[in-house]
This record gives C-alpha cells, sequence and structure tokens, in this order.
C-alpha cells in the first residue's frame, strides 16, 4: 500500500494505492493522521482509484478520518472507488454519509466548492 | 450442507498470527477457488470474508499477539466451498453479540467483519469456547457452470 498527498486549496488529497487490509491499515492511518495534522484541511478527498482490494478495516481508517474531519466542521469525500470497494462501502452505509465522486485529482480540481462545472 | 458429500479437493494452511498474513490467507483460498469456474465478483467476496475471518482471528482470538496459530482449511465439494478459519485464542464469550452489525471494542473499527462474511458467503457458522478458540465455518454454493 502506498499513499501520495497533494494540496489543492482547502483540499488534501490522498491517492491510496495497492492492497488496504490489517497489514496496511495502521500505515495508511498514520499516514493521514500526519497529514491532516500538517495540512489541516477543510476537506479530505480520497482517491481510491489505485486500490486494488479493501476490508473492513480499511474501513475504519475511513471512518476514523471521517469522524475527525466532522469534529472539526470539514469532510471526507471518497474519490473512483472499484466496483468491490464501492459495494463495501455501500454495505457499511458510509456511502451515505460521506460523498462518492466519481473523477479523481486530475478533473475534480475544486470539487468542493462549486469551481468545477 | 448436510449430509454426505464427497470433498473432491482440499487444502490446508497454517501460519502465526501476524498482520501480513492476512494476504497469503486470501489469495491462497482465492487461488484454490478458482480452479473452479467462479465469476471474479464471487473470488472477491471470497477474499472479504477471507480477510475479515483472519483478521478477526488475530485481533480478537490473539489479542495482536503474534504467537498464535491460524489455521484455515478449505474443502471443495461439488455444491461448493467450504472454508475453516480456526484460532486457539481467547474465544468469544457472546458469539451472539459479537456477530451484530457494528459491534466493536475499537472505534477505529466497524466491527462489519461478521456482516461482511455474512453478506458474502451462502452460510455462515460460528463456534467458539473461551480460553479455547474460535471457528469460523462459512460456505459459498457453486452457481452457473462450477455447480452442475
Amino acid at each position: 500500500m502506498q499513499v501520495f498527498f497533494s494540496m489543492e486549496g482547502k483540499e488534501l488529497w490522498a491517492r491510496v494505492k495497492g492492497e488496504v487490509d490489517l497489514e496496511s491499515a495502521d500505515l495508511l492511518r498514520r499516514e493521514l493522521e500526519a497529514s491532516l495534522d500538517h495540512a489541516r484541511p477543510e476537506v479530505l478527498l480520497l482517491d481510491l482509484e489505485g486500490v486494488t482490494f479493501m476490508d473492513s478495516s480499511g474501513l475504519g481508517v475511513i471512518l476514523g478520518r471521517y469522524r475527525r474531519l466532522k469534529k472539526q466542521g470539514g469532510r471526507v469525500v471518497i474519490c473512483r472507488p472499484q466496483p468491490q470497494v464501492r459495494r463495501l462501502l455501500e454495505i457499511s452505509g458510509l456511502s451515505k454519509i460521506m460523498t462518492i465522486h466519481p473523477e479523481g485529482p486530475e478533473t475534480a480540481g475544486g470539487v468542493t466548492d462549486g469551481r468545477r462545472s | 450442507m448436510a449430509g454426505e458429500v464427497k470433498v473432491e479437493n482440499s487444502m490446508a494452511l497454517e501460519f502465526l498470527s501476524l498482520p501480513e498474513n492476512v494476504g497469503l490467507a486470501r489469495v491462497a483460498v482465492a487461488t484454490f477457488a478458482a480452479q473452479v469456474d467462479m465469476t471474479l465478483s464471487e473470488l472477491e467476496e471470497i477474499k472479504v470474508a477471507v480477510s475479515e475471518a483472519v483478521s478477526n482471528a488475530i485481533i480478537h482470538g490473539y489479542r495482536g499477539e503474534p504467537r498464535g496459530i491460524v489455521r484455515v482449511t478449505v474443502e471443495r465439494t461439488s455444491a461448493g466451498l467450504v472454508i475453516t478459519v480456526e484460532d486457539r485464542g481467547c474465544g468469544i464469550p457472546d458469539v451472539a453479540m459479537a456477530m451484530q452489525p457494528a459491534y466493536s471494542t475499537d472505534p477505529e473499527r466497524m466491527g462489519l467483519g461478521f456482516a461482511f462474511m455474512q453478506s458474502f458467503m451462502d452460510n455462515l457458522e460460528v463456534t467458539s469456547e473461551v480460553d479455547r478458540g474460535t471457528r469460523v465455518k462459512m460456505f459459498k454454493a457453486f452457481k452457473g457452470e462450477a455447480g452442475k
């Protein structure tokens, strides 16, 4: 599992690649927490296009960051999940509390403040 | 699942209760499952179910202790796959409560492991004894060509 970060205005983009399970969830959690501490974004956009497998350990990491951002008045947006991951998001109910966006950082810049048409 | 069914093929895997073995277990089981004609979606479902069962054994059964043994067995019959994940850890005092969705003792975990196993498999049996361990037995029925 790898995660790459970029900042666009008040949006922190986290592009996640690989498998997110019990082995990699702690690393993903630590990387996200460090970047959230540093960048203090209003919105965390998780680009999951490169995630080839996820289970409830990964969903727990997403839920934890959602709770953190919500407490701070921010939010989490999930971008481009693969069908397997999308299904888990739906079964778990996370898709009801977070926006799922079909586009990634290249085309979805400003998704959260209306800049995108 | 009832009655005498002929086992066509089987595999067994034992490993230490280390997080890096979760991936090993799901890939091994999915590779075994792929010997018959299953859809990619069915293989993904099996991978999630195995991942959840093995993660539970490591996190809850052995409470993160890396020296426990997790045993995964798979039997293929003409009807489907029987996947069993066993640990000899602390056991679950109340299986019914543990199987409730969103039951988790950790705020960073969703408590959805059993819910995913139930959603993705055709049958789920959990037997557990405190201080003796837990056995999760899952059945995935063959549909389409593989089930004929």
